[in-house]
């Protein structure tokens, strides 16, 4: 069983404490849930909170101009492991969060929340919170998504990247009309500005590598239609599953590494289907002009104006302005690893995560999905393997095979041990060398279940050999026993 | 649109796979690598590229020395469709294709030493098409003349293969003679089932071609490409279609299916489901918002430059430690059973001839 425990301090600012208090602060309280994923499965979060009130720096912070000052000042004040979550309650008529807005949180693992009347509203509103910066009943379930009967998981949870010790992003450049623009994009430029400080934060996920190419000649696989009223090219939303196929055959994957690849293409198109635009459900044009396919990428529709002379020269040169490009792929690539603010409900205030691209509890809140699917996986794998060994008497299981079933079941053990405990970083770290184990132990070549025969395979091939051969020999063996017997009966007979 | 949108996600599979194997060596059997070749050309026509493609050939009939159109497969008499291309990309061409390879791609129980091309790098979320095609009969399927394959063999396979979720649904479909006993083993979910015969039966050849001098295809599999030329990457056909393809009358045996162990209804699994690569698109409504003055960034985990020493190539040959070498003392083993035996054996049919009374000269 799998207990999540999640160590929470809720911080009162002065005039915001509630009149019902059941003792007087600081004190510790624990709300536990079950998350029940099936039959038999079920996972237990637990939030370990301490109440307390402000220290003289924070109510000094506290008293910033606005939520995002204070959220700074605040910060080298906390605790700032990881999956721990701070709290502070500011008071009801508190100018600190915007009209209308009740809770704000911060780009770190903290959360600005105005006071309610009584503890138990409080304690509601928290309880929002935590499951927005932590994790909820269906990023559980998402999360075991293969343990989930079919028909109650909601589609979205199959779309999320699964867990993986490493991701390949290609981002690549699609000029389908090079004898009309030439196109210049700075991809490494744009790589070391805008990529690598969200792939520097997201390194304790995975390892990733980038790497980047341009296509000439390479065109959807649709035609877009003319619009009159535009006076613009589109491509409805539902030609768009069929744009990727061909150009797909032409990315190329690379040889050397087994990680999933994430392809970011960015698309220019043909003079003659300029300027392009991606249609809505509804009609309307996409804001982005771009989609996206779960598992997969992004494609990025990039329209170059029409010149000012009609007469001009032909290829027109393309400067890519790469921070409008790389806002859109960078927001792709959050949402293939599932971290959409979408479902957030309208009196909570999210502050961006700049450039760093994703905040810290929202990394928290990947690395406690991947955390529980690495343990359900490395369960999953232990025990088919278990199965097949037992299915198969005389499978021979070499000694690093063995060696890595140890450690993989004693990095799960630890993992669960350290989840019940809090550390999420370190239970992480244990899952991922679990995982890492128990997958090389399954696919070890030598235990491929051809090569081992069952007992009853041996009977068959070897009995219709031997039978007729050991015939005369049992028969001649019989003849010699009964011989024996009768010579020695014969003495006592004579006398 | 609203139906379109729900038929987004109404199969979970986000990627598609195809392992195709024709298990048949010499020229005669031109018709089994005609076919499987044919089944390719569609999957890859209706989207699936080539990574996700594990095409196994156990003969080269295009460069065939026996070829009079080298370079070419055909599938239809009159030279009328070449398969082979120019862009066809065989994975496990001629003795590669084995029973221990086939069983090795789909368990992934592959050495590392092999490329990404002969792998089978499914999830859980793969929809994977595997056909096969060659000689077989009731049980077995025959691999290059020298081995076959059981049906419960290939169950455990995909048993194995579905304990570590490396699919979300699998379409089987197998061309040989008593196909359909191939697939009455199977007892893992989220399969389906199409054969060529039923146990008993023969699967017959279409058509021979007198320029050529083999037979060029299999009847149901020729059924079964005329279906899929129809097809295009947006049709609604679905499974049921599917199943009707070769009626007897056409075919001459009686094509098989078996659907039991699917969760979906036939009714509402399309053809491309499988055969081609359509792919759940999400538009992109987010952006985010990226500071644009930033200067340089400093990594966290710079990356260090190792000091590399230049490359050279290992001692391929130590003759010199090879001539010098003295003979390794092997370990002496006692003599195992079968050994024992046979001396047995000998010994008894000495002293049955000559009688036991002999063995006292012996002690």
């Amino acid at each position: 069983q799998v207990q999540l425990v999640v160590p929470m301090a809720v911080i009162f600012g002065p005039g915001s404490v509630p009149g019902d208090l059941p003792r007087s602060l600081p004190f510790r309280d624990v709300q536990e849930m079950e998350i029940s994923v099936n039959l038999r499965t079920s996972v237990t979060s637990r939030y370990e909170m301490r109440y307390r009130s402000t220290t003289g720096q924070e109510e000094a912070a506290l008293a910033a101009a606005t939520a995002r000052e204070a959220d700074a000042a605040l910060h080298p004040l906390q605790d700032t492991t990881l999956g721990s979550l701070t709290m502070y309650v500011v008071p009801e008529t508190s100018s600190l969060l915007p009209q209308g807005i009740n809770v704000y949180v911060g780009r770190h693992r903290s959360a600005l929340v105005r006071a309610v009347g009584s503890l138990a509203a409080l304690q509601a509103r928290l309880r929002e919170v935590t499951q927005l910066m932590s994790f909820t009943a269906s990023s559980i379930a998402a999360a075991l998504s293969d343990r989930v009967p079919d028909g109650q998981l909601s589609p979205d949870a199959r779309r999320y990247l699964k867990s993986s010790l490493g991701y390949e992003i290609t981002f690549s450049l699609l000029n389908p009309d090079p004898k009309s623009h030439t196109v210049d994009w700075d991809i490494e430029g744009a790589v070391n500005c805008y990529v690598k400080p969200v792939l520097d934060k997201l390194s304790l996920v995975a390892n990733f590598s980038v790497d980047s190419q341009i296509l000439y000649y390479a065109v959807l696989g649709v035609t877009p239609r003319y619009d009159k009223e535009s006076s613009s090219f589109l491509l409805s939303a539902h030609s768009l599953p069929h744009v990727i196929n061909p150009v797909e055959a032409r990315l190329g994957s690379s040889a050397a590494s087994l990680y999933p690849v994430l392809n970011f293409l960015l698309y220019v198109p043909e003079r003659s289907h300029s300027p392009l635009y991606i249609q809505d459900k509804d009609g309307a044009p996409v804001s982005t002009n771009a989609f996206h396919s779960p598992r997969w990428g992004g494609i990025m529709v990039y329209n170059v104006e029409a010149p000012a002379s009609p007469q001009a020269s032909l290829p027109l040169h393309v400067d890519v302005d790469m921070a409008r490009v790389m806002e859109v792929f960078l927001a792709q690539l959050r949402l293939l690893f599932g971290l959409s603010r979408e479902e957030v409900p309208p009196e909570f205030l999210l502050e961006g995560p700049g450039n760093e691209g994703l905040a810290d509890w929202e990394l928290d809140h990947l690395l406690w999905a991947h955390t529980v699917e690495n343990i359900a996986t490395v369960s999953t794998t232990l025990t088919s393997l278990a199965q097949l060994l037992d299915k198969i008497g005389n499978i021979v299981i070499k000694d690093d095979v063995a060696s890595e079933v140890y450690w993989a079941v004693a990095s799960v053990q630890s993992a669960v041990t350290k989840l019940s405990l809090g550390h999420l970083q370190a239970a992480f770290q244990a899952s991922k060398e679990a995982v890492t184990s128990s997958e090389r132990a399954f696919f070890d070549p030598s235990l491929l279940h051809l090569l081992y025969f069952p007992d009853d395979q041996k009977f068959a091939i070897y009995i219709p050999l031997f039978l007729p051969m050991a015939v005369p020999i049992l028969l001649s063996l019989a003849r010699i026993v009964r011989e024996t017997r009768l010579r020695k009966k014969e003495p006592t007979k004579m006398d | 649109f609203q139906d379109q949108a729900e038929q987004f996600f109404r199969s979970g599979h986000t990627n598609n796979w195809a392992v195709l194997v024709c298990t048949s060596r010499f020229w005669f059997n031109y018709r089994h690598v005609a076919n499987t070749l044919s089944v390719y050309r569609s999957v890859k026509r209706l989207g699936i590229p080539d990574s996700h493609i594990v095409l196994m050939l156990a003969d080269d009939m295009a460069c065939n020395p026996r070829n009079p159109k080298p370079a070419t497969v055909f599938s239809h008499k009159n030279m009328e469709l070449n398969v082979y291309g120019d862009d066809v990309e065989v994975d496990y061409r001629s003795y590669e294709v084995t029973v221990e390879n086939f069983l090795r791609v789909l368990t992934g129980r592959i050495p590392p030493s092999t490329p990404r091309s002969k792998r089978l790098l499914s999830d859980d979320r793969s929809n994977i098409l595997i056909y096969m095609t060659g000689h077989g009969g009731n049980g077995f399927l025959k691999f290059q003349d020298s081995e076959e394959i059981t049906n419960v063999e290939l169950a455990d396979a995909f048993e194995q293969m579905w304990q570590k979720r490396r699919y979300n649904e699998l379409l089987f479909i197998i061309d040989t003679c008593q196909g359909a006993s191939m697939y009455e083993r199977f007892y893992s979910p989220n399969i389906m089932a199409l054969a060529s015969s039923q146990v008993g039966e023969d699967s017959l050849s279409h058509q021979p071609d007198l320029g050529i001098g083999v037979h060029l295809m299999d009847r149901y599999t020729f059924y079964v490409l005329e279906f899929l030329e129809e097809i295009h990457p947006a049709s609604q056909t679905n499974m049921n279609d599917l199943f009707q393809v070769c009626p007897k009358s056409l075919c001459v045996s009686t094509p098989g299916h078996r659907t039991d162990l699917f969760q979906r209804d036939p009714q509402k699994v399309l053809i491309t489901d499988f055969f081609g690569s359509v792919r759940k698109v999400e538009i992109t409504r987010e952006t985010l918002s990226l500071d644009r003055d930033v200067a340089g960034f400093e990594s966290k985990f710079p990356e260090e430059e190792l000091a590399t020493e230049p490359l050279k190539y290992a001692e391929q040959l130590p003759v010199a430690q090879i001539i010098h070498q003295k003979p390794k003392q092997k370990d002496w083993h006692p003599p195992g059973g079968f050994i024992l035996g046979l001396w047995a054996l000998i010994i008894m049919v000495f002293f049955k001839t000559y009688g036991i009374k002999h063995m006292k000269h012996v002690f």
